[in-house]
């Protein structure tokens, strides 16, 4: 029954040597994730945003023109139409009012569904209020801020610093190459991206939590071996964990991404790229930066503070 | 020696087996009649269809009121104890007076604390008086005044006769109002944005619009314009107020629909002293500050109840009908936020979430099959009883399945899997170290656990931070995604074991197939 032997087998890859080429690509990856935040910036969705979002749905094609004629009369702003799926017979309607109060919001939507008339189906309407845009983005960015924090605690807590820092420049890579090609591909960010991102985070620390918990057994087990064949044996010695799991929760996420629908794609995007990008840091960087440091020492440090009568 | 107790089996099973029960109603058909406590998962409206529509309270406005009638109690107040006073003003929050004379101040400060209980009363800039809510008055009142709204609301959606709507409070002033199966709340939201709040009114008779307009306006009438245009000069005291009024209804006058009304006994006295007293004069009909009509009383009416005639249509009249039923508003209410899904797009949603779901899962099992061989079975098992473990553990608790929770499901299910992959290695080690088969299962087990205990712990600190400050959509994610956590640590473990244990008992192997 078992087929992928190749999985389950032993390896003996050699992780550390390609270090100075992975900081690199690591390096660049970050500055470009870095300059495509700050440069190209988001596309919020009306989460944040505030706005109206409208998808229809009609018997044949829709004429984008003619709808954008038939609303060139309201004081619309930033008004987009995109056509969904393969007839071309649904289409997103994202807009802005000129003047973004809720009451003159409220009176768009209407305004807009007597426009169209009733020939469309409307399969969705949601309409978000300035104030509530404001609160939801404030929302998104202390979550966000505190899921990171408390993840930061649970790992300062869990490790001696070496490890710490390793996880964090882990993490913090991890969240921002993703965040980078969201911004890159232009996707939606909206509620659900930012539970992803979230979601990545914890999935990134997971992983990297792993390998550590075997390079401080392998320590404590092999006295002798040098830190470099020590955290290469550790690495291989969870290789096919790191695999299996990382493969399971891709598959996941791409059935997501490929059949889940247009409001999930920007959400199983972040994962999908997030367990790639986790699967690789919790190996290449975080777990290889370890070498930097001289980690029997802190061993002995440790070991002699939590036992002083040791020697007696 | 890899022994499991017979109780501990009997109670991993009866866990699943309660799991599986409670997750049975989900897979019946439609409309099963089952109690209360034993109901399929609530699907969100993201995925039913329906109509989430989040409302605020304007509480400025009814603050604003409130200090035009303390403003007018000062008034009264001070001509009543003959105090001297300059520049009386209310603004959005306080009223302020001016009084030069400090014995008559400190005496006015002691009789405006008699007005209302909660009022704070300080002197600001010397000799100017400033009168205000403290903050706990003011927060009683707001909460009195979103209860009340709450109350409103649902009366006026239970006249539209929507199915199971839910009306729920958020916040310190804010209404979640959710609709399912609404596809078009146009209506509601129109019914929602009128306060409807009616009162009657004399006309002032002896001053006309343009004299008041040039100024000669005494300061108990004010100006009001009218609702098919037009002004009227009217009594600022209210003759009969609509919170007398118990019932409305439709009728038609010589073809034309009238909103009929019934007063309470209070009500229809004063009703009836007041068409006695001004008879021949103009009675205003004021609903939400504008004059539906101003007819002329013919005469005395008793009985409490009467007609309102105006430019109505049968649905104009239909609708105010409908209003002073439910009763007015205390504040208005302003949509802050919708979210309206077509059942078209909800159904499309389910299929999609299905399909991937299901594709996911045959992924994961196959791959699992193909790693692990017989293990990868056992692991395939687990994740199946996980599914319903979830399930069961999200209708028992009534948390509501939304598409992002579709995904955290999955997700969970997938992330799941890791527990069994950590166990599993763990023992081809310890095989490998030359250990026996039972010993190195064991192994396996007891080994891994703090591993997996470790990695899952940060995506539940995840999933609790995006539960505590997502909303809606979000929060169901986060629910669903730490349910599925937690339920897959217990069968990835216990469940796993469990099997593992029965294969070795009755086979008795000599190698772990690993």
């Amino acid at each position: 029954m078992k087929i992928f032997n190749w999985v389950t087998k032993d390896t003996n890859i050699d992780f550390m040597k390609p270090r100075k080429f992975t900081y690199a690509l690591s390096i660049v990856m970050v500055l470009l994730s870095c300059y495509w935040i700050f440069f190209t910036g988001f596309n919020y969705g009306i989460d944040f945003s505030g706005g109206i979002l409208m998808e229809i749905k009609s018997e044949t094609k829709i004429d984008a023109e003619q709808i954008r004629k038939d609303l060139s009369g309201l004081a619309l702003d930033e008004l987009t139409l995109q056509t969904l799926g393969d007839t071309g017979d649904e289409m997103l309607i994202r807009t802005q009012v000129d003047d973004a109060t809720e009451e003159n919001q409220r009176i768009a939507v209407a305004k807009i569904k007597e426009i169209l008339g009733n020939g469309y189906e409307y399969r969705r309407v949601e309409s978000v209020g300035p104030q509530v845009g404001d609160e939801l983005k404030k929302a998104g960015i202390t979550a966000s801020l505190i899921a990171i924090l408390a993840i930061c605690l649970y790992i300062w807590f869990r490790f001696e610093w070496q490890f710490a820092l390793g996880a964090l420049i882990g993490l913090f890579h991890d969240v921002l190459i993703t965040v980078g090609l969201l911004s890159f591909f232009k996707f939606d960010i909206s509620l659900t991206t930012v539970a992803a991102i979230l979601t990545l985070a914890g999935y990134s620390v997971n992983d990297t939590v792993v390998t550590y918990d075997r390079i401080r057994e392998n320590l404590r087990k092999y006295k002798k071996m040098s830190q470099y064949d020590l955290i290469n044996k550790s690495l291989n010695d969870i290789f096919s964990r790191t695999i299996l799991t990382g493969l399971t929760t891709m598959f996941a996420s791409a059935a997501l991404f490929v059949f889940g629908g247009e409001a999930l794609r920007s959400f199983s995007f972040t994962i999908l790229w997030g367990v790639v990008i986790g699967t690789y840091s919790s190996i290449y960087i975080s777990a290889v930066f370890l070498n930097v440091f001289d980690l029997r020492k802190t061993q002995e440090a440790q070991t002699k503070d939590i036992n002083p009568f040791g020697n007696v | 020696m890899y022994k499991l107790s017979s109780k501990r089996i009997a109670i991993i099973l009866a866990i699943c087996l309660v799991g599986f029960l409670l997750a049975v109603p989900n897979f019946l058909p439609q409309g099963t009649k089952l109690p209360s406590w034993w109901k399929p998962i609530s699907l969100g409206l993201d995925l039913q269809g329906g109509s989430n529509l989040l409302l605020e309270v304007k509480m400025d406005d009814v603050l604003k009121e409130r200090m035009a009638t303390i403003e007018d109690s000062v008034r009264q107040v001070l001509r009543e104890h003959r105090i001297r006073y300059q520049n009386l003003t209310a603004t959005d929050d306080s009223v302020r007076v001016k009084i030069e004379n400090s014995n008559a101040r400190s005496q006015a400060i002691g009789y405006f604390k008699k007005i209302e209980n909660g009022l704070t009363v300080t002197v600001v800039d010397n000799d100017v008086v400033e009168i205000k809510y403290s903050e706990i008055a003011y927060n009683e009142l707001q909460a009195k005044v979103v209860a009340q709204s709450i109350e409103i609301v649902r009366r006026r959606i239970d006249e539209l006769g929507t199915k199971e709507p839910t009306i729920q409070r958020q916040g310190t002033d804010r209404i979640v109002v959710q609709l399912p199966g609404v596809q078009n709340p146009e209506e509601v939201k129109q019914l929602l944005g009128k306060t409807a709040k009616m009162s009657f009114h004399m006309v002032d008779e002896r001053t006309s619009v343009a004299d008041a307009k040039r100024g000669k306006l005494s300061s108990s009438s004010r100006v009001v314009s009218g609702a098919e245009g037009g002004q009227y000069v009217i009594v600022r005291k209210a003759a009969v107020d609509g919170a007398h009024l118990v019932d409305a209804g439709v009728s038609f006058q010589e073809g034309r629909p009238v909103v009929s009304f019934k007063f309470d006994t209070v009500g229809g006295r004063k009703f009836a002293e007041v068409t006695k007293e001004h008879v021949k004069e103009h009675l205003a009909i004021v609903l939400d500050n504008q004059v539906i009509s101003a007819p002329e009383i013919q005469g005395a009416i008793v009985g409490g109840s009467g007609v309102i005639t105006g430019n109505f249509s049968s649905e104009t009249a239909n609708e105010l009908a409908m209003l002073l039923r439910s009763g007015a508003l205390p504040a208005p209410l302003e949509v802050l936020e919708e979210r309206t899904v077509g059942a078209g797009l909800g159904a499309d949603s389910i299929r999609e979430g299905l399909i991937a779901s299901v594709i996911g899962l045959i992924c994961v099992v196959v791959f699992m099959i193909a790693a692990y061989g017989l293990f990868g079975l056992f692991t395939t098992a687990t994740v199946f009883i996980n599914l319903f473990l979830t399930l069961g553990a999200m209708s028992a608790i009534g948390t509501t399945l939304t598409l992002p929770g579709i995904a955290g499901l999955i997700l969970s299910i997938a992330m799941a899997v890791d527990a069994n992959v950590l166990i599993f290695e763990r023992m081809r080690e310890e095989v490998k170290k030359g250990r026996s088969t039972r010993d190195a299962a064991d192994a396996g087990f007891t080994e891994a656990w703090t591993t997996i205990i470790d990695s899952n712990l940060t995506t539940l600190v995840a999933a609790f931070v995006l539960f505590y400050f997502g909303t809606g959509p979000v929060r169901g994610f986060a629910v669903t995604l730490a349910i599925g956590i937690a339920t897959s640590m217990f069968t990835s473990v216990t469940v796993v074991r469990v099997m593992v244990a029965a294969w070795i008992a009755r086979y008795k192997p000599t190698k772990l197939p690993i």
